[in-house]
């Protein structure tokens, strides 16, 4: 693994078994990405991508190959230094914003910091506050889910994945539930950030609009990566 | 338990007020069904004790029985035991054990009686009555026999006797009328009624006749000696003990109201034992209301936990909240129910006062610190499952990553 590698997966396998039939997902994936990158995962429906992202995102064991993040062998990593390395390192953004529907808008994109803390601080939330200017809503920091748009909440997520200060944000079709022009401007947002900060994020999505905003892409069918 | 737990607990629960609120209605309403049982129940053995032993000597002293002893115990001879009749049952040197009685702790009242049977003769009709020969002053120390009086006084001057309202209408009878009593001491003297009573036990009302100490001596031949000591108690439920230590203290034999009433005391563990079930179930309901709240609120809320788990919240930051919030629940809805219990008995008479027909609520025995204490432990325990099983939800199926 390079020097700059956020991750090295490779000869990465994950199969689920469906009754007495074991499904192979993903058939051998050899990945590597390094720090700054914005990078497209496209494919067709049922081709691995959610899977991949899953496993990438630590929430998922895979079943073979290797899976090193940071110089952690996340396929011997405990699921307690799993959860701690995804809370640190990691950021998510998903199809649907999933935001606490008891929170405002600040406190939900505190909450993974909050959550692994044990309380809320004056440092989340001037840097809540400060991630809420970045993605443009500095008027809706006290406004709960219920009273935004689809495309405010998930610009909120955004800033969510972002409190921790993450090397990657991981986003699985991140737009889709959006129309065109809150698509933009959600990736308007996540462009700037990768330019500004240099998060690194790996977008699945299978929008070639959306793929054509990323510096790389990287094509999956079938469980095998045909394009890289 | 985190700042951010109790937080997000606190949080959820305001944020849906119909639904707390409901929740907390039920567990306030078996709060209250339990402390009203706990009065109901408690209020009832209260009334049903005063009732049986308002009227009634809480202790007895007589004389012990005078049972012939057994020469040769160890011989293996067949004995035949007869018990001694030829000597009247007295108790000839009470006035020295009289301060012993009354310096016992626990003793209100003495009094010291003469008893016996007798003869009301009217006209044809012939009515078996019980004498009692009471020292002045102590008409009242037993039965409240002046409050009781319904006709006449409660004077006992040495022609006077009470009787009871029962005994007056069976035999025709009114104040001031002259009757003859023959004793079963074969002595006959006649008597003017100057009071009648009703004590409501139907026993008394019918065959109990007051009667002043000093002519109840002449009519029963006892120069010196007595027929028994009666003696009130408080609290009357000490009874027994404090006969114990009288019967050692006076070496008279002693016996308590509640070797009597072994049926009351049963019917009264029944129904403690009753009461006790009713009040399980409702727990049980808080029990089975909360955790099923919960649960449906982890099903409402899966994608939430999912993402919070996604996001790196541990195991005890999850189950925290859900358990906080089932405790919340409990304890605010057992405040509540308590509050209102002690509110809605508030205006219910003391069971010393209750009517006929009413209830006999008794609000200090109303448990209400049990059922606070019960209800929080039961709602915390509710919550514990529906917790774990929202700890264990998998984030990836959660959020349908």
């Amino acid at each position: 693994m390079s020097a700059q590698a956020i991750f090295s997966v490779s000869g990465l396998t994950k199969s689920f078994d469906e009754g007495e039939a074991e499904v192979l997902v993903l058939k051998g994936i050899d990945l590597s990405m390094t720090a700054g990158e914005m990078t497209a995962l496209l494919g067709p429906s049922g081709s691995g991508k959610s899977t991949l992202l899953t496993i990438l995102g630590t929430l998922m064991r895979a079943s073979g190959g290797t899976h090193e993040m940071l110089g952690v062998d996340m396929m011997q990593a405990s699921e307690a230094q799993r959860t701690e390395f995804r809370s640190k390192h990691l950021g998510f953004v998903f199809q649907f914003h999933h935001l606490l529907s008891d929170l405002s808008a600040l406190e939900n994109v505190m909450m993974p910091a909050a959550s692994a803390a044990g309380r809320e601080t004056r440092a989340m939330r001037e840097r809540a506050t400060e991630l809420l200017d970045a993605v443009g809503l500095p008027d809706r920091r006290n406004y709960r889910p219920s009273a935004m748009s689809g495309g405010q909440r998930q610009r909120v997520a955004v800033a969510r994945a972002l409190i921790n200060n993450p090397v990657l944000v991981l986003a699985d079709e991140p737009t889709g539930n959006l129309d065109r022009q809150s698509a933009d401007q959600v990736m308007d947002l996540i462009r700037s950030i990768n330019q500004t900060i240099a998060t690194s994020f790996l977008i699945s999505t299978h929008d070639e609009h959306i793929a054509a905003q990323c510096s790389r892409r990287i094509e999956l069918l079938d469980g095998r990566i045909i394009r890289s | 338990m985190s700042p951010y737990a109790v937080k997000l607990a606190i949080r959820h629960l305001l944020s849906h007020p119909g639904q707390t609120a409901l929740l907390m209605a039920g567990v306030a309403l078996g709060v209250s069904v339990f402390i009203f049982m706990s009065a109901l129940i408690g209020g009832l053995a209260t009334l049903l004790t005063l009732r049986t032993v308002g009227s009634i000597p809480h202790i007895v002293l007589e004389m012990p029985d005078r049972d012939p002893a057994t020469l040769s115990p160890n011989a293996h001879k067949q004995v035949v035991r007869q018990k001694d009749l030829s000597r009247r049952d007295q108790i000839t040197l009470w006035q020295p054990v009289i301060p012993i009685i009354e310096q016992t702790s626990g003793v209100t009242a003495v009094s010291p009686q003469i008893r016996g049977s007798a003869f009301v003769e009217r006209g044809q009709t012939v009515a078996p009555v019980g004498v009692i020969g009471v020292m002045p002053g102590k008409l009242s120390d037993i039965a409240d026999i002046e409050a009781a009086i319904v006709d006449g006084s409660s004077n006992l001057p040495a022609d006077g006797i009470l009787i009871g309202s029962r005994l007056a209408r069976d035999l025709g009878l009114r104040v001031g009328q002259v009757i003859r009593l023959s004793s079963d001491r074969g002595r006959v003297r006649s008597f003017r009624i100057g009071g009648i009573f009703t004590l409501g036990i139907a026993g008394a009302d019918r065959q109990a006749v007051y009667m002043n100490f000093t002519t109840a001596r002449a009519l029963y031949d006892l120069s010196t000696g007595i027929s028994r000591i009666e003696i009130k108690v408080e609290p009357a439920t000490d009874a027994a003990d404090i006969s114990e230590r009288l019967r050692r203290s006076t070496g008279l034999k002693a016996t308590a109201w509640t070797e009597d009433n072994t049926q009351l005391f049963e019917g009264l563990d029944a129904q403690a034992r009753t009461g006790t079930i009713i009040k399980a179930f409702s727990l049980v309901t808080i029990i089975v209301g909360i955790a099923s709240a919960m649960l449906l609120s982890i099903v409402r809320r899966q994608s939430e936990i999912g993402i919070m788990r996604a996001m790196g919240a541990s195991n005890v930051l999850v189950i925290s909240i859900f358990v906080l919030e089932g405790t919340l629940i409990g304890f605010i809805g057992a405040i509540v129910g308590a509050v209102s219990a002690w509110f809605a008995l508030l205006p219910l008479p003391p069971v010393t006062e209750v009517s006929s027909g009413g209830l006999p609520i008794d609000r200090q025995q109303g448990d209400f610190l049990l059922a606070i204490t019960l209800t929080t432990l039961a709602a915390t325990l509710a919550s514990i499952l529906p917790a774990r099983r929202a700890a264990r939800i998998d984030p990836v199926e959660a959020i349908g990553a």
